[in-house]
């Protein structure tokens, strides 16, 4: 219960070095035509931008050295989460590099992560993203052969590499199935945040390589590692909507004044703005108690989780609101930003969820 | 470490030679220390000062603290320390800082803060108290109110208005003035929560020697606005352990309360403890910026952060309680020396935490701050900018 007086929540000059490059390559590769182009198109694959994004080094930051990777830390991955939370691109970096490329790396599966690193392969975890831990089990293993069917799995649509945890007793196994070999069934579905689309899974008798030991701990600190991350993301969404909005404000003008210039205008900003400065606070001590195996990073991460998404979906629904009759239609991009904000608020848990979580481990119980 | 902290610990290791804190009146003690340049270490030298950098007066503090020597007053003359001070520092003539800082340092003097009016609250500027040229000398006439500690103040700073003819900023001048004198009346001015925190001054033909003026005459608002902004630079602090001050107190009676848990109120509970959590990571963030030399714009808003946290805290507390939240722990009217939520009951807490949007500036008026200052957006129409202050309706 004490307070971490090592974690550093600040932006680091490398760190901001990244930002400008991923935000650089981001307004070039995907613009807002491109990333809304997805609901009435879905990607078949994986996105160009991912390709261009892994080229600069996103998909190997959580990828230790020894294994092809960066060696950088979940500082660094917080940051291009931002810069992904401000432009919505699709792109499988939370789902692959983040969760799965984690759950590998304690699973010891550490001879998939080269080709993860270099962006030539995409994982996914296959667990529901609702999951903010290990769910019910929906699928079995017999003789080594895996059947069952997991629903709504973010990530899937194109990736190549599926991570099946297969709960057998007191134990969780993992089974890494390729998805273009027998018996494995990977149907898109139409999702509410089609910048990261969800797949149903069949299994039926298909063939995985099953990896020694129990992995219960690897699933966690993946899920764990997704929530803390999952909170700056929330964050780059969050800031992209107060700035868009601010901006929109200032210039948009009815009965002679800029809307900005009402109060009934200016106290929702001003609440908008002290709600995401606390959470970047929230999102940065997340990112950095990861990033340092901090023993407070379950706690870190629900705070994050609980705090973050509740400003990420404000601030897109105040970006639609405020914005009048555009901020209603497709052509302006706020939607884009409210769908992934309200996904987001599900994803990996809901904030009463974390709420819930967290009362157990600070002493906190419901009665 | 550097040269400056090097003559900064000598300075004071000669300090506590020469005035042992165990046989030394914590005054003289403190006085010495104004003497040796160690009270406000960024001051010029002269003037309780070395020049040096602000920052090395923690060093100093702590160096005297470890010897046993007293720590400066800013509990009971924070006004005078943090605000008195830097002001005579920016505007104040030397004869007046003479007159006035060795005693502030030292406790011998107390200051209170006459700025606020009846009539003039978030428009601070609308000051009405009177100040009229009598020779050498001015005669105040009017009325302040939420006066912390004008009961045991020796010295007040005040803001009166000088001239009634031009715009309501361009007329107000700034003065210091002595509180032990005929026409300066003092009233409690009991609170919501039945205690008098504050008071009401109230000004009969006081007279002040215009050596006491500090600044220009008109200069006033501006001389107001330094003091204004060191008050901002004197909130603040260093970082605090996981829940410390009011979440504490509520988290505890529901961790070592089984009674009082119900479930449906355990998402209300974890929701005030994340905020007061996230309230404490931006407040930690906020002091690695400081510390780097970039104070963050978020500053600004914090205020209204702490506020909606404790009020919402404060009323959810009451709920938890059930029964016990409907009792109350006293009403009679004291005189605190210091706001103390935590030494307090529910219903006390409940009830202060009401000023935390009022005082120091108004949720309404900071959000307009932070609208206007750190976003950028349009101000507010102001149509009495440019007129006299005798035509403005009041």
């Amino acid at each position: 219960m004490t307070a971490q007086p090592t974690a550093d929540l600040l932006y680091t000059p490398d760190e901001e070095d990244l930002r400008r490059s991923v935000r650089k390559l981001l307004s070039q590769k995907a613009t807002p035509e491109a990333n809304a182009a997805v609901y009435d198109q879905p990607l078949e694959g994986v996105a160009p931008v991912w390709g261009e994004l892994a080229g600069v080094g996103l998909a190997a930051l959580l990828v230790p050295e020894e294994h092809g990777g960066a060696g950088a830390t979940a500082r660094e991955a917080a940051i291009a989460a931002e810069e992904l939370g401000r432009n919505v691109a699709p792109t499988p970096f939370l789902t692959s590099a983040v969760i799965a490329t984690t759950v590998l790396a304690h699973a010891g599966a550490t001879d998939r992560l080269e080709a993860l690193a270099a962006g030539e392969s995409v994982a996914a975890l296959a667990l529901p993203f609702s999951a903010r831990t290990l769910p019910a089990p929906s699928v079995t293993a017999d003789g080594g052969r895996l059947s069952g069917r997991i629903t709504s799995v973010a990530g899937a649509p194109g990736a190549d590499l599926l991570i099946v945890p297969v709960v057998d007793g007191a134990t969780t196994r993992l089974h890494l199935v390729d998805v273009g070999s027998e018996g494995v069934t990977v149907t898109p579905v139409l999702s509410l945040d089609m910048t990261r689309q969800l797949a149903d899974i069949e299994l039926t008798g298909a063939a995985g390589e099953a990896l020694e030991g129990d992995a219960s701990a690897a699933v966690e600190a993946g899920l764990l590692t997704g929530a803390a991350l999952l909170a700056s993301e929330q964050l780059g969404v969050a800031e992209w909507c107060l700035e868009t909005t601010l901006d929109y404000a200032k210039t948009r003008h009815q009965f002679g004044r800029p809307i900005g210039s009402y109060q009934a205008l200016k106290h929702r900003f001003a609440d908008l703005f002290l709600d995401v400065s606390l959470a970047r606070a929230a999102a940065r001590y997340a990112a950095d108690c990861a990033a340092r195996g901090d023993a407070d990073l379950a706690v870190a991460a629900s705070v994050a989780q609980s705090f973050c998404s509740a400003v990420s979906v404000k601030a897109a629904e105040e970006c639609v609101q405020l914005h009048g009759g555009i901020g209603m239609t497709w052509e302006y991009p706020a939607h884009l930003y409210l769908k992934r904000a309200k996904a987001d608020q599900v994803a990996l848990g809901t904030g009463a969820a974390h709420r819930a979580a967290l009362g157990g481990l600070v002493g906190l119980p419901p009665a | 470490m550097s040269d400056d902290a090097q003559l900064v610990r000598e300075r004071t290791e000669t300090l506590l030679r020469a005035h042992p804190p165990q046989s030394t009146e914590d005054g003289d003690f403190l006085a010495a220390q104004y003497d040796a340049g160690l009270a406000w270490v960024h001051f010029p030298e002269g003037f309780g000062g070395l020049g040096l950098g602000r920052d090395l007066q923690s060093q100093i503090q702590a160096q005297i603290a470890e010897a046993g020597g007293p720590a400066a007053l800013a509990g009971i003359n924070g006004i005078g320390i943090g605000m008195a001070a830097p002001t005579l520092i920016a505007f104040g003539t030397d004869g007046q800082r003479r007159r006035y800082l060795r005693d502030i340092w030292s406790g011998a003097r107390i200051c209170c803060q006459l700025f606020s009016e009846p009539g003039a609250g978030s428009d601070l500027a609308a000051v009405a108290t009177r100040a009229v040229r009598d020779g050498d000398e001015w005669v105040v006439n009017g009325q302040k109110v939420w006066t912390s500690g004008a009961h045991k103040a020796d010295i007040a700073i005040l803001v009166a208005r000088t001239d009634v003819d031009v715009p309501k900023h361009a007329g107000l001048t700034y003065f210091m003035v002595d509180m032990h004198q005929p026409g300066i009346e003092v009233r409690p001015l009991r609170q919501i929560t039945g205690e008098a925190e504050f008071n009401e001054v109230f000004l009969t033909d006081v007279r002040v020697p215009d050596a006491d003026r500090v600044g220009d005459i008109g200069q006033g608002w501006k001389v107001a606005n330094a003091t204004l902004n060191n008050e901002r630079v004197a909130i603040g602090g260093g970082a605090r352990q996981r829940e410390t001050g009011m979440i504490g107190i509520v988290a505890g009676a529901w961790r070592d309360d089984p009674a009082l848990r119900r479930p449906e109120m355990h998402d209300e509970m974890m929701r005030l403890w994340v905020e007061a959590e996230v309230l404490r990571l931006a407040g930690m963030r906020l002091g690695q910026q400081l510390a780097k030399g970039a104070p963050g714009p978020e500053s600004a808003a914090m205020k209204l952060g702490f506020a909606r946290h404790a009020q919402t805290l404060s009323g959810f507390e009451i709920e938890l309680q059930g029964e016990e939240g409907l009792r109350f722990d006293e009403w009679a009217m004291k005189r605190p020396d210091h706001v103390d939520f935590n030494g307090r009951g529910p219903g006390y807490r409940y009830l202060r935490a009401k000023g935390n949007s009022i005082e120091g500036g108004t949720s309404e008026i900071m959000r307009n701050v932070v609208a206007e200052r750190v976003l950028g957006l349009p101000p507010e129409h102001r149509v009495d900018k440019d007129m006299p202050f005798k035509e403005m309706p009041r």
